[in-house]
């Protein structure tokens, strides 16, 4: 009487279906489908297997891994620049627009916010007016103030154009941040602030001492989701400086570097197969990063139950 | 899903068929968006009166994701019927993976030179793939009004060149000349390609080049680039980040005396510039040496060899190649100068003057596009970095060729003899 065969939960499986089946249709397949076109090379329109050739190319042959390189030291400066500038203004912007006197707040969070739902081919091309030399307004104001000689084709010079993009995407994105730590900053229940305010623990070192550390996972995502964003990105450089990211590939970050190899420019055809190996070498670079974040830093922060 | 969708379609087509007595559409990939109106109003609506029953639709893309664009459109089958077809290896490719049909033996074909059809064909000769529309050629034009102001001639050799450039930025009253280096391709295109035949000596140059009895190090391919090297001080402030529509605005409305062009722009510039304009060809560098022109075959049109429309599709393109085409054409749009035998009169005075150096100059080609351009690296992109490299005094120009020479030897065997 109580031999029952442990039932198959059939509804589990039908509930699942839907997503499992369009996941791996469009994310799973594609995916290993690349990593694999990446092992191929082909010769004569003939499709021949090549194994790691072409990534045995692409970071030890100088003419590919010379472009591999400067496209990926260029990448780090573009997230070091995200790290360094982004969140921390972000965090300010959110810790100050926690403080209970400031008033407008909805009004200011909005304006932070709207650069990001912009597009990056809006954002792209009203930087590069601004910043022209001919019609922008950047001179002119900088002249205004007495400061013209401050003025660069910033976009133009090999030293200024990298950062220069990565401050416009700072610009851009900043509201991401500042509405994720603004959301932490809220859930701090008033007991913990007001008991730290016995103690003598206020204003700033309120901050320092009970809030950043509350905090701390909410940065932890942050640095996560810009580490990924950054090294998967694109559009804003194609938009500004185009696929050649000028001047003189000092722009030239993986995504670009992957949109050339793959489509070809101009003159040069495109090679799915070296663009695969680049697409592999990315998703190999975010692999490893968000792993050395997962088990290295993750794991080791401290949550706290209210 | 598929299937029902393209039943669907075929079912719909099927439905119009009946309606309409078998019209045809055909669809015209190009990356001339500037032309869609020129299409629209004038080309289509000629051949659609002398064809009743063919519909033409062109369908552009933007010029540097055009490439890109129709490579993967061939590959997933979603290609317009006619193609229009860059110079070269692009459309060679395309010929090779069988994308594009032969049409060595399209009625109308002997219409052109040899030359004209060496750009669409394979390296053998054997096979004709597109149809040669236009070829556009390299000079300066300048604002006349500007140099009426103060007093100056269109120079013929370099050493009056750089004496009317001192001469307007002495004025102050113009920018010299509207070129910047944030697009990079303008400093090769109008810079390199522009004044280099005059050095490396046409055609000669070229297939020396080609041949490999000529490196990108010898003298007559340096030399363009120590010329480039002079041009910074000439720009105006800021050409770092000038992009190629800022060159335009600054001519058109204007502010810049020289503009270094190609011959596409005329259309455009009468369009937007209310003074008058005039053309000088590329400076000699010596009184008395004979002149080369870059006057590039740029533009065709093939067959996709996919379409389900070919018949009507080839009678598009035997008109393609008449010589009444070639009348609309030119003249619809100054500055694209037929590759058709049959002589066609020009109306607009600056595409005269540009066409009348054919008469006195020698025509070649941009040097990267033949053969040139197959390997990686990509001797035109690279060309393009160089030259702005070297307006810009990041690179010298003996760095600049060197650079340019090793990229080529890396892979293109008649070179690896200077390989280093």
């Amino acid at each position: 009487m109580s031999d029952r065969k442990p039932r198959i939960r059939w509804h589990i499986v039908v509930f699942l279906a839907p997503a499992v089946a369009v996941y791996s249709a469009f994310m799973v397949f594609p995916l290993f489908n690349t990593l694999r076109l990446a092992l191929y090379t082909e010769v004569d329109n003939v499709r021949q297997f090549a194994g790691l050739e072409n990534f045995r190319r692409l970071f030890f042959d100088p003419l590919w891994a010379d472009a591999f390189w400067n496209a990926l030291g260029n990448n780090v400066w573009f997230f070091v620049i995200h790290m360094l500038v982004q969140n921390p203004i972000g965090i300010l912007l959110a810790a100050i627009l926690s403080h209970p006197a400031i008033r407008f707040v909805s009004f200011y969070r909005s304006v932070f916010f709207i650069p990001t739902i912009l597009s990056f081919v809006i954002v792209g091309f009203a930087w590069k007016l601004i910043l022209s030399p001919i019609w922008g307004i950047a001179p002119a104001l900088l002249d205004a103030v007495g400061l013209k000689s401050l003025y660069a084709p910033w976009l133009g010079k090999e030293e200024y154009a990298l950062t220069t993009l990565a401050l416009v995407s700072v610009w851009q994105f900043v509201g991401i941040p500042m509405m994720l730590i603004y959301a932490a900053l809220l859930t701090i229940p008033d007991e913990i602030l007001e008991a730290g305010e016995i103690d003598g623990i206020t204003g700033w070192s309120a901050f320092w001492k009970i809030k950043l550390p509350l905090i701390l996972p909410a940065i932890g995502i942050i640095s996560i989701l810009t580490f990924v964003g950054n090294f998967n990105a694109f559009d804003l450089i194609y938009a500004a400086q185009g696929a050649l990211a000028g001047p003189n590939f000092s722009t030239d970050i993986l995504g670009t570097f992957l949109y050339r190899t793959f489509f070809g420019f101009q003159l040069q055809l495109g090679d799915p197969h070296m663009g695969a190996a680049i697409a592999t070498a990315m998703f190999g670079i975010i692999l490893v990063g968000v792993c050395i974040y997962l088990f290295g830093i993750q794991t080791r922060l401290r949550r706290y139950q209210f | 899903m598929k299937l029902g969708l393209t039943g669907g379609l075929l079912a719909s087509t099927l439905l119009a068929g009946a309606a309409g007595a078998q019209e045809v559409t055909l669809t015209i990939e190009s990356w001339r968006n500037d032309d869609l109106q020129l299409w629209q109003e004038k080309i289509i609506p000629a051949f659609e009166a002398s064809h009743p029953g063919i519909k033409v639709v062109f369908a552009p893309t933007a010029p540097t994701e055009y490439n890109a664009a129709l490579n993967s459109k061939l590959d997933a089958g979603s290609a317009g019927d006619l193609i229009t077809c860059r110079p070269f290896d692009a459309s060679l490719s395309l010929y090779e993976a069988g994308h594009l049909a032969d049409l060595s033996d399209l009625p109308g074909m002997e219409n052109f030179s040899d030359v004209a059809k060496s750009a669409w064909q394979t390296d053998d000769g054997s096979a004709t793939f597109c149809v040669p529309m236009a070829s556009v050629i390299h000079g300066f034009i300048y604002n006349k009004d500007a140099f009426e102001e103060l007093g100056l001639t269109p120079p013929a050799t370099m050493d009056e060149f750089y004496a009317v450039l001192d001469r307007i930025l002495e004025d102050g009253s113009y920018i010299p000349m509207a070129m910047g280096t944030a697009d990079q391709w303008e400093a090769a295109t109008m810079g390199y390609q522009n004044i280099g035949p005059n050095y490396w000596k046409g055609e000669e140059g070229r297939r020396a080049l080609i041949a490999g009895d000529q490196g990108l190090t010898d003298e007559p391919w340096v030399a363009p680039f120590r010329e480039l090297a002079k041009w910074g001080k000439y720009l105006g402030d800021g050409y770092e980040a000038q992009t190629y529509p800022d060159s335009q605005n600054l001519f058109t409305l204007g502010r810049a005396a020289i503009y270094p062009a190609g011959s596409w722009e005329i259309s455009g510039f009468n369009a937007q510039a209310d003074f008058e304009m005039g053309a000088f060809p590329p400076p000699v560098p010596a009184a008395g040496d004979e002149c080369y022109i870059s006057d590039h075959t740029d533009i065709a049109i093939g067959l996709n060899a996919a379409s389900p429309n070919a018949e009507a599709a080839r009678r598009f393109l035997e008109w393609v190649a008449t010589p009444e085409f070639a009348q609309i054409y030119a003249n619809a749009l100054p500055g694209f100068f037929s590759l058709n035998s049959a002589p066609v009169e020009l109306s607009d005075p600056l595409a005269q003057e540009f066409v009348s150096w054919r008469e006195k100059c020698h025509s070649t080609i941009r040097s990267t596009y033949q053969i040139l351009s197959r390997g990686t690296p990509n001797l035109e992109t690279e060309t393009w970095t160089a030259s702005a490299n070297v307006i810009k005094g990041v690179e010298t120009p003996e760095e600049a060729a060197e650079r340019l020479e090793q990229g080529l030897a890396s892979w293109y065997p008649p070179h690896f003899k200077y390989r280093k």
